[in-house]
């Protein structure tokens, strides 16, 4: 007792005897938690596992990236829903940092209009939860767009309606790896000019014009393979067959106001990242590149937005993870994503909550942490460098 | 996100479900009311009134328990639960009966560990087009867009009707029946699919009902029936037993209107006498349930036909199948004896 006490007495002891309680009690719970999951799992009759996973699904999914049937296992369900979700949330993130930089850029304006314009969109856009934006892009896009009888037609190959727009598909014919080579080789001719101009500028401050021959090269080499290759694509034009088109290929009204609501949202989270990261840029940075007779845009792109990114990138990765987590939302409207398949339908047909929930948290710690660690690596490499 | 905490809120509860499998009975009576699991929100099955009172078909299923076991019919609470829910609520202890239009199949009463204790309803999944697309039967449906309430055995009898007639779809599955009506209405869908009563349902709250009709076929088999959760199958039995004596009130001629006054004499018919307590019903004090247990389902809800015609008469819907036996329908009551 006197023993106990003496430890309790001392400071550092005590702080170990605390950490240790601190952890058993952690685990402790832990384990009561998934003992009680096991006694209950057994006194309902149920039984804890995964193989539900090799099951055909026996339901259809309207967008596929890859080969999928009804008669596909729920596994493949699944992996298509992380392929819709991996769509959204690329092209979600895309859109909401272009978006999101500009506006960013504006909300600092010296123009009055620009600039409280774009306040009031960020305040009101950010301040309204995303699952109304989800259904009020959806919503308009099927109220507003014609039904397919009545489509909005460009030229007969591309099609507008409220059940997605309709665009002609191309398929590659014999001849075609000509094209692709041709683009590869337009790729690293472009690295190459342009890694060769800037080492240019630095040794004799000779200027290339790197965009323009960059661009001519790109479109003309892999143009040229193609006429020469004799034009080894052919299209698939969508045609109003009975009650929808069919053929070519087509973007989802669903998918279109997903991303959409997805980008608006965090893009006025993301234009209050940039503004907070340019005002954390000294002034006197901005008046000695005006002073070497810098226009503003080049200010902006060459010597501020460089420096600002070390404080934008940090709070952009949480609203990269958060607008893939949001996605999660699209069952609403009807994408089917991870949740609404493998979450989902899944869930309903085999009754295993636990399994397909642990599954599908599971996915989405991966695709988060996959984030977080390219933003890292990107984050460290423009970090300031001590010298 | 949502999904994710409705799993943590299932979990939770299968931990607070310990104790809950076996008397069930004495859970409900010392509670003193009973915990029914119903639709969000189903023109007559389960919807709440004007007043914010609970009516429709499912709900009235779980009110007549409530007259059985506690005598009073209103002491039910009811606790709501989407197609994806439902399972997991009942198994989670959230209530005692799952009354929610629920499809019998082998995996659910199997797999799933709960008891399906009848049928009050025989459905089966149709499909509603507007009319003015001029269809007049699913096998015209080809290429169509197809709007789907998920969370139910629909996807799979979709999938199953469209390709076993070499027909080909494309599916857009919808988390609740509202957003599923709202697209259905904004023509992202040339057709609706679910449950034939819930088609009714739905179509009774449209602008112009008579805007849209329901196609013939019916694609698959939808006994629809309450739930109770497997192991206690003296609950199971209440529970069962209920159901058979509204359709036994029916076939005896026991309404609400007379059912207190047959209780209060001897009459020519045996069985009415056993049903309302006038003679004693054998098992009825074993398994917990006072002589006038019948008599208070009867004379406070009221009898099978009564419960139909009040509330899936107004929606069109017809008596087919859901008749007695006798009436050439589907509902054959043992006896009571």
């Amino acid at each position: 007792m006197d023993f106990l006490a003496r430890i309790w007495r001392h400071e550092e002891s005590r702080a170990v005897v605390i950490q240790i309680l601190v952890i058993l009690a952690v685990f402790g719970s832990f384990g009561w938690l998934i003992s009680n999951l096991v006694t209950n799992f057994a006194a309902l009759n149920k039984n804890f596992g995964f193989d539900f996973l090799s099951q055909p699904a026996g339901y259809d999914i309207n967008q596929t990236l890859v080969e999928y049937t009804n008669r596909s296992s729920h596994l493949r369900a699944a992996f298509v829903g992380l392929l819709n979700t991996f769509l959204v949330a690329v092209f979600g993130i895309i859109l909401a940092t272009i978006m999101g930089v500009i506006l960013g850029i504006i909300r600092l304006s010296n123009n009055w209009l620009a600039r409280n314009v774009t306040y009031w969109y960020i305040e009101f856009t950010r301040n309204v939860p995303i699952l109304l934006h989800i259904l009020l892009w959806h919503g308009i896009i099927i109220n507003t767009l014609p039904r397919p009888k009545n489509a909005y037609n460009f030229g007969d190959i591309s099609f507008l309606t409220n059940r997605g727009f309709y665009v002609p598909e191309p398929i590659a014919e014999t001849g075609i790896a000509a094209v692709y080579l041709a683009v590869v080789a337009a790729i690293v001719f472009a690295v190459f000019f342009k890694r060769h101009a800037k080492k240019l500028q630095a040794e004799t401050g000779r200027q290339l014009p790197v965009f323009g021959v960059n661009l001519a090269v790109l479109i003309a080499v892999p143009a040229l393979a193609f006429v020469v290759s004799g034009s080894p694509v052919s299209f698939e034009y969508p045609v109003l067959k009975g009650f929808n088109f069919k053929g070519g290929m087509h973007l989802l009204p669903e998918f279109v106001a997903l991303t959409f609501a997805l980008a608006i949202y965090t893009a006025a989270f993301i234009a209050e990242n940039v503004r907070a990261g340019i005002l954390a840029i000294h002034k006197g940075q901005r008046e000695a590149a005006e002073a070497l007779g810098l226009r503003p845009g080049r200010v902006m792109s060459l010597v501020i937005l460089p420096q600002a990114r070390r404080v934008i990138i940090p709070p952009l990765t949480s609203q990269y993870l958060n607008l893939t987590k949001n996605s999660s939302l699209a069952i609403a409207i009807g994408y089917m994503d991870l949740v609404a398949t493998l979450g989902g339908i899944t869930l309903n047909q085999t009754g295993r909550e636990i399994e397909t929930m642990l599954l599908v948290m599971g996915m989405y710690l991966i695709i988060s942490l996959s984030i977080s660690m390219a933003m890292n690596w990107y984050n460290s490499s423009v970090k300031l460098v001590d010298r | 996100m949502k999904k994710i905490l409705i799993a943590m809120a299932g979990l939770a509860g299968v931990v607070a479900a310990t104790s809950a499998n076996a008397g069930t009975l004495e859970d409900v009576r010392d509670r003193g009311h009973l915990n029914c699991v119903v639709n969000t929100g189903l023109t007559g099955f389960a919807s709440p009134d004007d007043a914010g009172n609970w009516t429709g078909f499912d709900v009235e299923f779980c009110r007549a328990v409530a007259a059985a076991v506690l005598g009073d019919a209103s002491k039910v609470e009811f606790v709501t639960a989407t197609g994806k829910t439902r399972f997991t609520k009942l198994a989670a202890g959230e209530g005692e009966i799952l009354s929610r239009n629920t499809t019998w199949t082998f995996s659910r009463d199997v797999d799933l560990a709960q008891t399906f204790i009848g049928v009050n309803y025989y459905d089966g999944q149709a499909f509603m087009v507007p009319a003015a697309l001029g269809v007049s039967s699913a096998s015209e449906l080809d290429g169509a867009s197809v709007c789907i309430q998920t969370g139910t055995t629909t996807e799979l009898n979709l999938a199953e009707y469209f390709s076993s007639n070499g027909m080909s779809y494309e599916p857009v599955p919808i988390e609740t029946n509202a957003e599923a009506r709202e697209s259905y209405l904004a023509g992202r869908c040339d057709v609706y699919t679910t449950d034939g009563s819930g088609l009714a349902a739905t179509r009774a709250t449209f602008d112009a009902p008579d805007a849209h009709v329901i196609l013939p076929e019916i694609v698959s088999k939808e006994p629809l029936g309450p739930v109770v959760r497997e192991g206690d199958d003296n609950w199971a039995d209440i529970v069962s037993w209920t159901l058979k004596a509204m359709m036994a009130g029916e076939e005896l001629g026991i309404t609400s209107a007379n059912a207190a006054q047959l209780g209060a004499q001897v009459n020519d018919n045996p069985e009415i006498n056993r049903l309302l307590g006038v003679d004693p019903l054998q098992g009825a004090e074993q398994a917990g349930l006072s002589s006038d247990w019948a008599l208070n389902i009867l004379s406070q809800v009221g009898n099978y036909a009564e419960s139909f015609e009040r509330n899936l008469t107004p929606l069109g819907l017809s008596r087919g199948m859901n008749a007695l036996a006798r009436d050439g329908g589907l509902h054959y009551i043992p006896p009571i004896k």
